[in-house]
Formats: C-alpha cells, structure tokens, sequence
C-alpha cells in the first residue's frame, strides 16, 4: 500500500463554488488504474465528486481527463505510472465547457462530428439480405480510424481548438478519413471538397498533440495526412492549404530547395493577390528593411538534376 | 566531432542569421562542420503530405550522401530534424519499404544503407559535447537573464521520435539555459504550437498562437524567448508586430535561435550573430547580456 495524494481540479456551478482544488489522501495498493482512484475517493470520502465512467476497459471512451496535465482514459492509465512523489494531479479534459468537476459538455464534440457526415452514402442498392463487404485491401485504408473510441482525448490538447472553436477538430477528420477512403461510399468527390473547406483539413497546425494523445490506433494527425493526400491528388486546390502544399511541390521539384520569394506568393494564390496583398505586404517590407530579403536569384542545390529526377518519376501533383 | 551540416532552406533563406551563428558557435566550441551543400529540402511535413512516398526517397536520398562522407547529420532546425529522424525510422525498420526507396535510388547511383545517425545542435550539445564542457567555455555569463525555452511541436511530438527524456516535461533546453548562467523561465506556452504551419491558411489562428506564446513568456517575465527551431523564430521574430492584431497583451520580446543564445555566453559578438538583423529589436537583451 502507498500514500497518495490526488489533487483534483473541481468545478461546482450548483453551489456557487465555481472552479476549485481539492486535496485527496488515499492509500492504494499496486496495480490500480487512475479511475479506481477517483472510485475511492468517490465511494470513501465525497459522493458528489462527479466524473463519467462506464466500460473500464478502454472501449466506452467516457473517462477521458487531464491526467498531470496531458488528457488520458482514467481507466487505460496505471496510477503508479503517473503518481510522482507520492502526487497525482486530476482534471476536466481541455478545450471543453466544464458542467461538473471532470464532467465536460461534449455537444460541440458530436456537432462537429456530424458535420463530417460520417454515414455511408452506399455506392450501390441497399440489400438488406446481404452484408456489403469490404476488401482486406479496403479495409486496411479505414482501420485505423474505425479504432476511435469517441472518447475526445485528442481535442483536449488541440492547438488549432484552442484559439479557434469553429474548428471541426481532430476527432471529426479521424472520421472524416475513414468515410472518404471507404470504397463502398459515392461521395468520394463531394467529401473532398467539403473537407477542403475553412475549419477543417487545412485549419491542423500539425501539432501532434492529437496522435500523442490518442489512446486508440485511431491517431488521428495521421488521418489527417492522408486526407491531404487525397484531396491534393483529387485536383481540389482552391484554398491556401493545397496552394501552399503545390507550391512546395514546384519549388523543391526544381530545385531542391523552398524559393522563400514565390511561396507566400503562390499560396495566396497569383488570382487573389491583389485582395490579400495586406496579408503578405507588412511582414515583407519589415524583411527587406531588416536586409532579410530572399536572394534575387534562388540558387539550387548541388546536383539538383538528382532530385529532379526523383521529382519527374514520383510526383504525381 | 564533426558533423555533416544539414542547414534546412530557412537557415540559407530568411533565418540566415541562425547559419552564421552555427559556425561560429561550433568553431568555438570545437566542433567540424562540413555543410551537405547537395541536401534537398526535408519537405517540412509538406511533400509528405502530398506524396508520403516522393518525400521518403528525396530523404534517403540526403541520408546516402551522408554515408557516403562517413559523417552522421547534424540540423539545426526542428522541423527538420523531426521530419529526417521520422523518415529514418521508417526506413530503419522496415526492410521491404527500405528496398523500395533503394531501388529509386540507384537511379541516381545513391544507396541509403542505415548507418547515419540524425541528431540536433541542442542534441549534440546535451548529450555529446556536455553541458559540463560547454560551461568551461562560457567567457561571458548571461547572468541575471531571464530565457523562456520554447521547444516546437517537431522537437517534443511524436514522442517516440524526440530525443527528450520526457518530452510531456521535458527540461533539457532549461539545462541549457542554466549552463549559460541564464535563468529559465517557465510559462504556459512552453510546449505549444508557434502557429507557423498554418500562417499561409489561417493567419487570424496562425498568429493567435503565436501571441499567446509570446504574451505567456512575457508575463513570465523573459527577457527573450529561445528556441531550436526556426520556423518558430519566423513566427516569433518576423510576425510579432503583427500578432497585436490578433491578441492583446504584452509584445516587444527578443528571440533568439538556440545557437544566439549559446553564442553570445561564448562571448561571440551579437552582430556577428546578425542579430541586429532580427525584426524584433533584440536591444533590451543585449542591454542585460553586456553590462
């Protein structure tokens, strides 16, 4: 047995407390799980501490929290895994409304979900008498995304959420790569362009905190790849996130090298440059007053015909 | 030590100030750098995204011609170290993917073989060089110089691929810090995103990020902000002004290139450094670090 000492972040609107810690002694044997705390402490010192649970074993997705400050399933975790110097530190997952202590509003988090509309659009008569089967070959493109559990560890951490709460997030482009790479469904070309739209695909900074979260093979920054992938080569390039990716393409596909000149330039797009010159126009006057302007003439790199040759064989964009 | 310099498109492009400081920290700290002039572009996450495959061979590519010198790779940039030690991986352990990218490029007359190693300027310091060998070099103590670490999302994430000990709590660019006889500063920001992936996209989100990170650090009382990797210096240093537009709070904070910051406790002069080219002023830093 050891002695532990869970601090709990505690919100209680009820009762007019609002947002509180508070301090839990426990003494716990090996091998219990970081629900199992929060259950003693529940069942042995305060009824009204208030937290989801159901399955135990990492299939329901209900006990995501904040466990030391990273969003984990209470009940996946090891307590003696995170308990430093005899401390344990709980709460809410992030980048949610808080309703009760580690009870978190996930309206939002199926809202956007739906927005991804993630159901089948059948690409062929519904027969009821049979199942419609998918290839090992198909299979294997949506399986990792069919592991998640819905459990919203991913959007705890969330960068782009953080600053921004239209963004539809990672959990929803998980599930959004799963339907778009589904060989049964026909709406291949209108979920590409949807996807492509403000506040989805393209609003991912790339953080990685969603995969390193995750505690499914679900990771959905992975997915979130792919989809790029597969929007860039469905010819869907009307935004800056294709626009950036296709420049890249050009720029080192020449010469080996980003052109710092033409980047900006070509994300923006040569059509729409006139409307957003205010966007790029500050930051590269200050450049040139700061003699950090890009080189008048880009320079490849030594042998360039090598990468152009890789280039003109793989690159498909 | 020597080291085949891998220097990324932004240390020869708008961050050239952080390749000047890299040879001249590794001049004075002993170190041979024999820069890859061939090494294409890692495709910062980028190609990878439009063709997983293409970016894989154009890396195995600059990792055979690392081999080929018998030198391991040194980047300075933590994008691009989290995109080469990434792509080695997968090269490393799996035989039948490594075959494949081979046979593209003996196209080229190139064969990747897994021998080279990847490793970061901070890296090599902390682990190869010592922090203890490095104090013995510090002339000038960056005392009473308040240094907030930011790490970048490719340095921490994934965290299979960091070097970090722990990279949810990593205290590694801290240990830097205090070798230098700076004090670092901890703040909320210090693991987050800079914003820079989606600043072409969603500048309005881009530099929101970015100005949280600054604001967290000020109000922590930094004097500067340091980090490895310079897309994040071009979010912090280049776009600072125009974060005021996007979220209020305090601005104004120096930034500095991890090699700056160890350049100036080795005595290297600031505008050696070009650090008089920074779009932030880095005066009221410099104020500290010479009196």
């Amino acid at each position: 047995m050891k002695t532990v000492v869970v601090t709990i972040d505690r919100f209680d609107q009820e009762n007019q407390r609002g947002s509180y810690q508070q301090d839990f002694t426990i003494e716990i044997p090996n091998g219990l799980t970081v629900l199992d705390c929060l259950n003693k402490i529940k069942w042995e010192q305060d009824h009204t501490l208030t937290y989801r649970m159901s399955c135990r074993s990492a299939i329901c997705g209900s006990c995501a929290f904040r466990i030391n400050g990273k969003s984990k399933l209470g009940c996946k975790t090891q307590a003696d895994d995170v308990i430093t110097n005899g401390k344990l530190r709980i709460g809410p997952i992030g980048n949610t409304d808080i309703i009760k202590d580690l009870v978190v509003d996930l309206e939002p988090f199926w809202y956007k979900l739906k927005k991804v509309k993630p159901w089948l659009f059948a690409n062929k008569p519904k027969d009821t008498t049979k199942e419609f089967y998918q290839s090992s070959e198909g299979y294997h493109k949506i399986e990792d995304a069919s592991t998640c559990i819905l459990c919203a560890c991913c959007i705890s951490e969330c960068n782009s959420l953080k600053v921004d709460k239209n963004y539809v997030g990672p959990a929803a482009l998980a599930k959004a790569q799963r339907f778009i790479d589904d060989s049964r469904d026909k709406n291949f070309v209108q979920r590409t362009r949807e996807i492509s739209e403000p506040t989805k695909v393209w609003d991912c900074t790339h953080c990685g905190e969603c995969s390193e979260r995750c505690p499914t093979d679900a990771k959905p920054l992975s997915r979130i790849e792919e989809i790029r992938e597969r929007v860039v080569n469905a010819g869907v390039h009307n935004n800056g996130g294709a626009r950036h990716l296709l420049s890249f393409f050009k720029s080192v596909g020449s010469s080996g090298t980003l052109d710092e000149r033409k980047i900006p330039i070509e994300s923006v797009g040569i059509g729409n440059l006139h409307a957003n010159l205010g966007e790029i126009m500050p930051v590269g006057l200050k450049m040139l007053s700061h003699g950090k302007a890009p080189s008048m003439i880009h320079h490849n790199v030594d042998k360039v015909g090598e990468v152009r040759k890789i280039f003109k064989k793989l690159n498909k964009l | 030590m020597k080291y085949a310099l891998y220097t990324g498109c932004v240390a020869k492009g708008a961050g050239k100030e952080l390749y000047t400081a890299t040879f001249l920290v590794a001049e004075k700290l002993g170190i041979e750098l024999v820069e890859m002039t061939d090494a294409a572009c890692c495709g910062a996450g980028v190609i990878h995204e439009g063709n997983p495959f293409l970016a894989d061979v154009v890396n195995a590519r600059t990792f055979a011609s690392a081999e080929e010198q018998g030198l391991d790779i040194m980047t300075i940039c933590g994008t691009c170290q989290g995109v080469l030690v990434k792509t080695l991986k997968k090269l490393t352990s799996d035989d039948a993917y490594k075959k494949k990218v081979n046979a593209e490029l003996a196209e080229i007359k190139k064969e990747f073989k897994g021998t080279v190693k990847v490793k970061g300027l901070t890296e090599i310091i902390l682990q190869d060089y010592g922090l203890d060998k490095l104090k013995e070099k510090v002339v000038n103590p960056l005392k009473g110089v308040k240094s907030a670490p930011f790490y970048g999302c490719y340095t921490l994430r994934p965290s299979e691929n960091s070097y970090l000990e722990n990279p949810d709590n990593p205290d590694e660019l801290e240990k830097l810090i205090k070798a230098l006889g700076a004090e670092p500063v901890d703040y909320p920001e210090r693991l987050a995103c800079c914003g820079f992936p989606i600043l072409m996209m969603n500048k309005k989100n881009s530099l929101t990020m970015g100005g949280n990170a600054i604001n967290g650090a000020k109000n922590a009382g930094a004097d500067c902000l340091v980090t490895p990797c310079p897309l994040c210096f071009l979010s912090f240093d280049s776009y600072q002004f125009e974060m005021e537009k996007y979220t209020s709070g305090n601005f104004g904070l120096p930034v500095l290139h991890t090699p700056q910051l160890i350049g100036l406790a080795l005595g290297i002069d600031s505008k050696h450094m070009r650090m008089n080219t920074h779009i932030t002023t880095v005066e009221s830093l410099l104020e500290k670090t010479t009196s």
